[in-house]
């Protein structure tokens, strides 16, 4: 049998792959279906402090302000005594899970205020999160604001945080720093115990019926792990701290791609969505078949194989591969002009130019 | 065993011991009984257990009928039951009562008693609906205050187990259930110790059981029925003595003793007053006073049992001293000799002299007080004792109004005032949503929290929904308050909006040197200026102590919007000198942090920044020795208003209608319409501008204004020469007409500043997205420009209305709405449909408008919303009942019709007077098009003409008849609650039949008036009154039910998504010639939404699929197609991105996250299946319905 066991933030895992935050992960029914469905830990749903002030508000502005202004009706709501204002009820549902769930039951916060990022890191702890996942992800819309006050902005929750708690705490990380391995080891510097590569924000598009943005959520897809794929080659030998790749699954062969290039644990959201919680036991066996089929003994043999660590010079390995992939491209589709260039949309949509860093590594191999 | 105090109202004491000793709870909403159905409810849902360790179940049935039909059968099947009711609702039970009384059932009614729907309809407190049910066989309990709404609650239970007698236990509507006061609560074990539980045994051994049959509600025949009605007389023998050993041991237990009569006053008392609830305590209170303070030899004797009614008990609880009694009854018993309790008494006398007990009687008078709750205070009780010194005292009188008409009424003096000195008093007129109410009612459960301490609230509230403005009273002292009477006089005056003080006499009541607190825009120095000259004086008169804080403006500071109330509430508690200013301080941040600790660390920091904010930007005002200002009160109704709008409406509006005398109102209860006109609100902070060079004249902004503030004209450009400057006109944009010039002009000062029109408009400024053609602006600068353009806009003709295409949007915006300023909520989804209707068929139209929101915001007093035309024709509408007005419209349409038969066989008759020409034409009229409806009521002129010459019977008979000879529109209007539940068996007898009437709900999913209890057209997942853990059965297809007729006009509308259809859906059900349904979407407060967005909320529905827009026209039948045609696309949008815009799906999210999903799910593949059901009824042959009913005809 193989073995399958992992570990990330220090917890023991059966197997490598889990659930991140999601709808699904939102109530305790969600969580424990996923954990019948043999998610080795789920992500709860991301408290947002935003999010909890304005449902807090609009709660009270339609309940209260609508009260005891007419002498047929004092109220227009009913009496909800047992209604979760703020974080107690995302609290409740983390306390029930992770009192009923053998799996671990990763709290994830998404702060504004330096209070909301404390108080409700040190909540969630009390509420019997295994682990604190930070989405860190401020849109630095002031063009005063540089990439470094970003970072240090960063790093100062990060670091209050890390002091504040006991748990093992990761940080979500945006897909956008100029130096996002250098960004990575800061964050193990000061502690942190894991990095999720990467976040995945709303995509607004325009409407040309409308002239309106659209905002419609869309999944990611399996040409969607490049980058996340690419760092955790580069990262996973040169740093101590957990690696979780959470962008792009769809089956089992993603999950295999990131464990090949090092990654501690696959986090999808995206595939269970798409396919249902059930395809989360579809991940496990297409991985179990996978390494039996390839002849690995357990993940932890598999694991890195394909990392960043097998060329002397990644950065500059890349390069090249990245020029020579794109001269390739350009023989099989001779629509791209002289200079390489593809039309935009074109490109965009087969995406074969960003899957070139992960045939490299491949390659490589 | 500590003894445990709350603030609490009657209902809930009530509530509290209802809930504790029973198992099932079958109710209907009705006010003022509702919130101890909702209570109980809430409880339930929060597991409260009953006495017995089981937490009670508590159902909401379709009607009040509905309800005591229920309890009827869980009381046969053994549950300990109850209900909660009141009024109408209460008369519904009737029959079950005689039925539930003659089994010898036990169980309690408990009722917060109301006026019963006469001249007018009242919500309101008296004992018209517990007298109408004397005659059932119950018992009838009656409570004086809230503490005996507790304490007799429990004894009515443990008598009702006892004697088997069923018990209706009632206080005064309002008076009692609504008043907030200090109450001793009974603990559970004392409630224990009161039940018996061999009783509650031997009641479910009575019960139905196939263990043990036995057969009840069998028919008699002569012979036996009387017998057998007279074998349950010992029971009812026994009920005084049950009632007095239950009061005795409630007594034992809490040390508060009660009897059946109990007498209060001079113990050699001459003069005693007789009365039945919260009068007592105003009668006590006056009597203590006048044989203390004048020496008077005066009392009251409570009623507390009424029926039985022990003759004997009563004379024994009489002072044998007494000379003259006058019985208070109130309620109103039109021909009788005198009113119930009056009769009781007279009878009673009557008795004991004719078997020898007495010698001789005493005078015995009987009067009326205090119906629809017409405040009872000392004044008037003195003048009932004084009217009793008199040689030959009035009988039939009246107190508390002025009756010249009939004469009845005593004079009151006024200035009787025996309030205890120790009572702080403290007045505040709020506006309905500041939270004024909210911050009164918690400050009395602060100041009464402290032991010794007690408090009082009280709080009246205007008729509007929206821009309402409240009056609370209060009271706080260091003994018991009783006095259940509005302040005449208060140390305390909170004014807290500004613009009050131009309105009513805020300061009528101030007392000498008493405090005012006016939340001011101006500042210290500066708001003696920008008072009106009328409170300058009464400040100067009165040496009122004046404070100014700008509590808008430090609440908007604070993040906190419009909620002025912890800062205003901080400023009283600073001001009161109710207790020591820090230690007032503290105890309300105390009380703050145990409120809101619950919501946060956040907004209790926040409200303590409000607290601090309030005492730093409070400002003594230095007040000068003269009133010179330049301001003065407003005046409320113009002087071009009529008659009756001057003499009476205004004085309505100025809140001193008790001064009106009975002659200045109308005999029958009929009004005047188009009075809501003359009455110039300006509530709205911002009111919409209209930027012409922007403007599509789409018409889209007037159409979904729910007061008719947005109206449009086209006119020769001539007309302009006289238009004042600030008048804005732009060149009407349809070709063929260059002289022609288009204005919108807006009703600032009606105007609630609801903001829906300009998220509807659809034209922006090419330059900023964020200006359209229609834009939010400060109303202060807008008053006075609109007025003189809305002058010159009046003087504007109305468009021809034969010119005025009725088929689109576009045209609607040119016809005069007859529906106009109505007070309905701010954004209100129901009233731009009713506008639609009246600018459509308004001057032909007949309404029949149920019981709800609609008939509050439509009939409710000063003034009424439904206007006339230049020609003086518009809407007639009345209110019959909420139960039956389905049956009410279909009345109108069967007295139509048969008058318009015997209108053409007069004309017919009498046509060689006439000319047989216009009679041929007057009968053969098509009626479809405004020419036609132009032609004819030319020919009915015509006609008129024509009879003024030709005498005899027949033609004045055919001239009283001849307005019918114009088509009428015949509309039967109410809500789901109307037309789901209570009227649901009228409604669906009516569309069954076949008559020419046109029915329109304005469903807003929920009872929207009675606040927010479910019907069946709440939603599956919605979180309503009655259905707090989400409702759980799908809502009722009501436009599938009539289509299933095959005859019925059938249209689901919805005014955001598309306001066109609802347009052609109202113009073909009223061409049909058979019944109509429109379902008409009405976004609602209820919902938990911003009202400004209410119309795209409403487009958004449709866009799931949830509220598909479509027809079902059986005259296409005829014609051989598809009668069913679905006007809206297949759903688009995820049903959630609908539902949790609004906390009546979201707050389930906050309690039962899980259940929440699961509904959420279940609601959308509900959507699905029934969108499947349309499509597929869409998608099919016209063969495949009923045929049309014309086409079996040979």
């Amino acid at each position: 049998m193989t073995d399958l066991a992992s570990r990330y933030l220090g917890l023991e895992l059966a197997h490598p792959i889990i659930a991140s935050a999601s709808p699904l992960t939102a109530t305790f029914d969600g969580m424990r279906r996923l954990e019948d469905a043999r998610a080795a830990a789920v992500v709860m749903t991301s408290l947002y402090e935003e999010q909890v002030r304005v449902e807090d508000t609009r709660y009270a502005i339609f309940t209260e302000y609508t009260a005891d202004s007419n002498a047929e009706a004092a109220t227009f709501f009913p009496e909800l005594s047992d209604y979760r204002y703020g974080v107690s009820g995302h609290l409740e549902t983390l306390r029930r899970a992770a009192e009923a769930l053998d799996i671990p039951v990763i709290a994830s916060l998404n702060g504004v205020s330096d209070d909301g990022w404390l108080d409700y890191a040190v909540q969630l702890e009390q509420a019997g999160a295994a682990a604190l996942e930070l989405n860190l992800y401020l849109l630095p819309t002031d063009l005063a604001v540089s990439g470094h006050d970003i970072e240090r902005r960063y790093l100062e929750i990060v670091r209050h945080v890390r002091a504040k708690v006991r748990l093992p705490v990761a940080v979500k990380l945006p897909p956008f720093f100029s130096a996002t391995g250098n960004f990575v080891a800061q964050l193990e510097a000061i502690g942190t115990d894991g990095v999720v590569l990467f976040n995945r924000f709303f995509r607004p598009d325009l409407d040309l019926e409308t002239l309106r943005l659209k905002h419609e959520t869309t999944l990611s897809t399996p040409a969607d792990i490049t980058l996340p794929l690419t760092w955790i080659a580069l990262l996973s030998r040169r740093l101590k701290l957990s690696l979780a790749a959470g962008t792009g699954v769809d089956s089992y062969v993603e999950v295999v791609k990131y464990l090949l290039a090092g990654a501690d644990v696959v986090a999808t959201a995206s595939a269970l969505l798409r396919h249902g919680t059930e395809h989360m036991t579809a991940l496990v066996d297409g991985l179990q078949r996978w390494l039996s089929q390839n002849a690995f003994a357990s993940v932890a043999e598999m694991r890195g194989r394909l990392d960043g660590t097998h060329v002397e010079r990644a950065d500059l390995y890349l390069r090249t591969q990245y020029l020579r992939t794109l001269s390739d491209y350009a023989l099989h589709h001779p629509e791209v002009d002289a200079d390489g260039r593809a039309p935009l949309a074109k490109s965009s949509s087969h995406g074969h130019a960003h899957d070139a860093p992960a045939r490299s590594i491949a390659h490589a191999h | 065993m500590t003894v445990q105090t709350a603030i609490m109202d009657g209902n809930t004491a009530a509530a509290h011991i209802a809930y504790r000793v029973n198992e099932v709870c079958a109710i209907f909403p009705i006010t003022p009984s509702s919130p101890m159905a909702e209570l109980a409810d809430a409880w339930a849902a929060e597991g409260v257990k009953n006495i017995w360790g089981a937490v009670p179940v508590v159902q909401q049935m379709q009607s009040e009928a509905g309800a005591a039909g229920a309890v009827h059968g869980a009381l046969q099947s053994g549950a300990l039951t109850t209900t909660f009711t009141a009024s109408q609702g209460f008369l519904l039970m009737l029959p079950n009562m005689y039925k539930i009384a003659g089994e010898l059932t036990s169980c309690v009614f408990h009722v917060a008693a109301r006026s019963v729907a006469t001249q007018a309809l009242s919500i309101f407190g008296d004992h018209s609906d517990v007298m109408s049910a004397r005659m059932t066989g119950f018992t009838m309990l009656a409570a004086s205050s809230v503490q005996e709404a507790h304490d007799l609650a429990l004894v009515a239970q443990a008598v009702t187990l006892e004697s088997r007698v069923p018990v209706m236990f009632f206080f005064d509507g309002f008076r009692t259930s609504h008043e907030e006061n200090t109450t001793t609560i009974i603990p559970d074990e004392q409630i224990r110790a009161m039940i018996d539980d061999d009783l509650v045994r031997a009641h479910r051994a009575r019960a139905l059981s196939p263990e043990r049959p036995v057969l009840r509600g069998t028919a008699h025949n002569p012979d036996t029925f009387f017998q057998a009605r007279e074998a349950a007389n010992p029971f009812y023998a026994k009920v005084p003595g049950i009632v007095q050993k239950a009061m005795d041991r409630l007594g034992a237990l809490t040390g508060r003793k009660y009897h059946l009569f109990r007498y209060a006053g001079h113990p050699q008392a001459e003069r005693v007053v007789v009365a039945i609830g919260s009068a007592v305590e105003v009668l006590d209170e006056t009597a203590t006073w006048l044989s203390a303070n004048a020496g008077e030899k005066v009392g009251v004797l409570q009623v507390a049992l009424y029926r039985p009614w022990d003759g004997d008990a009563f004379l024994a609880a009489m002072p044998k001293s007494v000379k003259a009694i006058a019985v208070l009854d109130r309620t109103k018993e039109v021909g009788s000799q005198g009113e119930p309790l009056y009769m009781d008494v007279l009878s009673t006398y009557a008795r004991a002299a004719t078997a020898g007990k007495i010698a001789t009687w005493p005078k015995i008078i009987g009067g009326r007080y205090g119906l629809s709750s017409k405040d009872f205070d000392p004044p008037m009780a003195k003048a009932v004792f004084d009217e009793l010194k008199e040689s030959e005292p009035k009988h039939g009188f009246t107190v508390g109004i002025t009756d010249d008409v009939s004469n009845t009424s005593l004079d009151v003096d006024r200035d009787f005032d025996i309030e205890a000195p120790g009572t702080v008093r403290a007045l505040f007129f709020g506006l309905g949503a500041d939270g004024t109410v909210g911050a009164n009612k918690n400050s009395t459960k602060i100041l009464a929290s402290e032991a010794g301490r007690y408090a009082q609230g009280y709080f009246v509230y205007d008729s509007k929904k929206s821009g309402s403005f409240t009056i609370s009273h209060l009271r706080f002292g260091p003994k018991p308050i009783r006095a259940p009477y509005l302040l005449k006089s208060a140390n305390f005056i909170g004014v807290h909006k500004f613009d009050f003080l131009f309105k009513i006499d805020t300061l009528a009541g101030a007392a000498k040197e008493g405090a005012l607190l006016l939340n001011s825009p101006y500042g210290p120095d500066k708001v003696w200026d920008k008072l009106p000259r009328e409170v300058q004086k009464q400040i100067i008169d009165k040496k009122l102590n004046l404070h100014v804080i700008d509590a808008s403006k430090v609440a908007l500071s604070l993040g906190l919007g419009s909620r002025t109330n912890t800062i205003l509430q901080t400023c009283f508690f600073a001001l009161s000198r109710v207790m020591p200013r820090d230690q007032a301080i503290a105890a309300i941040k105390k009380a703050t942090e145990k409120t809101y600790a619950r919501k946060g660390k956040e907004v209790v920091k926040k409200n303590f920044e409000a607290i601090d904010a309030a005492l730093a930007n409070l400002f003594e005002v230095k007040i000068p020795v003269v009133a010179d200002g330049d301001l003065s009160r407003y005046r409320l109704v113009p002087d071009t208003a009529p008659e009756f709008v001057r003499d009476v409406t205004s004085i309505m509006l100025a809140l001193r209608g008790d001064e009106l005398p009975v002659s200045a109102l109308p005999v029958d209860g009929t009004y005047p319409t188009a009075t809501t006109q003359y009455e110039k609100r300006n509530i709205a902070e911002e009111v919409p501008v209209w930027n012409p060079d922007i403007c599509i004249q789409c018409g889209q902004c007037a159409v979904v204004c729910p007061h008719s503030v947005i109206r449009a004209k086209y006119y020769d450009a001539d007309r302009l020469v006289d238009a004042p400057a600030d008048f804005k006109a732009a060149h009407i944009n349809a070709r063929g007409y260059p002289e022609s010039r288009y204005t919108l002009q807006i009703y600032v000062e009606d105007c609630t500043g609801c903001g829906v029109c300009v998220e509807n408009c659809p034209s922006h400024s090419s330059e900023d997205f964020n200006i359209r053609a229609i834009n939010m602006k400060s109303r202060l600068e807008q008053v006075e420009p609109a007025r003189k353009s809305i002058e010159f806009f009046e003087k504007l003709p109305w468009a021809d209305r034969t010119r005025v295409n009725f088929a689109n949007v576009r045209g609607l915006q040119f016809l005069q709405p007859l529906f106009e300023f109505s007070g309905a909520c701010a954004g209100c989804g129901e009233t731009p449909y009713l506008k639609m209707l009246s600018q459509l068929f308004g001057d032909r139209l007949q309404i029949a408008n149920a019981t709800g929101c609609s008939s509050i915001y439509g009939g409710n007093l000063p003034t009424t919303p439904w206007a006339k035309n230049s020609e003086g024709r518009g809407p007639a509408w009345s209110n019959s009942l909420f139960e039956d007005n389905a049956e009410f419209g279909l009345g109108y349409r069967l007295a139509i019709d048969k008058q318009i038969e015997l209108a053409h066989a007069l004309a017919l008759k009498l046509a060689p007077q006439i000319g047989e020409d216009l009679v041929r034409a007057l009968l053969g009229a098509p009626q479809v098009t405004e020419s036609d409806f132009r032609i004819q009521r030319e020919r009915v002129a015509a006609l008129k003409a024509k009879l003024a010459c030709i005498n005899g019977d027949e033609s004045a008979n055919l001239m009283a008849l001849a307005d019918f000879f114009v088509r009428r529109s015949v509309w039967i209007v109410g809500g789901d609650g109307w037309a789901y539940d209570i009227g649901f068996g009228g409604l669906d007898h009516v569309l069954a039949s076949g008559r020419h009437v046109n029915v329109l709900v304005m469903d807003t999913e929920m009872y929207s008036n009675t606040g927010g209890q479910a019907s069946k057209a709440t939603p599956i997942g919605a979180s309503a009154k009655f259905a707090v853990a989400g409702k759980r059965a799908p809502r009722k297809d009501l436009a599938l039910m009539a289509i299933a007729y095959g005859n019925v006009y059938v249209a689901q509308v919805a005014m955001g998504a598309n306001s066109e259809h609802a347009l052609i859906a109202m113009r073909e059900a009223e061409a049909y010639p058979g019944p109509s349904l429109i379902l008409a979407y009405s976004q609602c407060i209820s919902h938990g939404t911003d009202m400004r967005f209410g119309m795209k909320q409403a487009a958004r529905a449709t866009a799931t699929g949830y509220w598909p827009l479509f027809r079902f026209d059986p005259t296409m039948r005829k014609r051989g197609m598809n009668p069913f045609r679905l006007d809206t696309t297949r759903p688009r949008i995820p049903l959630e991105d609908y539902r949790y815009n609004e906390v009546r799906f979201k707050s389930l999210t906050q309690t039962r996250p899980d259940d929440a999903r699961q509904m959420l799910a279940q609601a959308q593949l509900d959507l699905e299946e029934r969108y499947k059901v349309y499509e597929d009824l869409a998608a099919r042959d016209g063969s495949r319905f009923h045929p049309h009913w014309e086409e079996a005809q040979p």
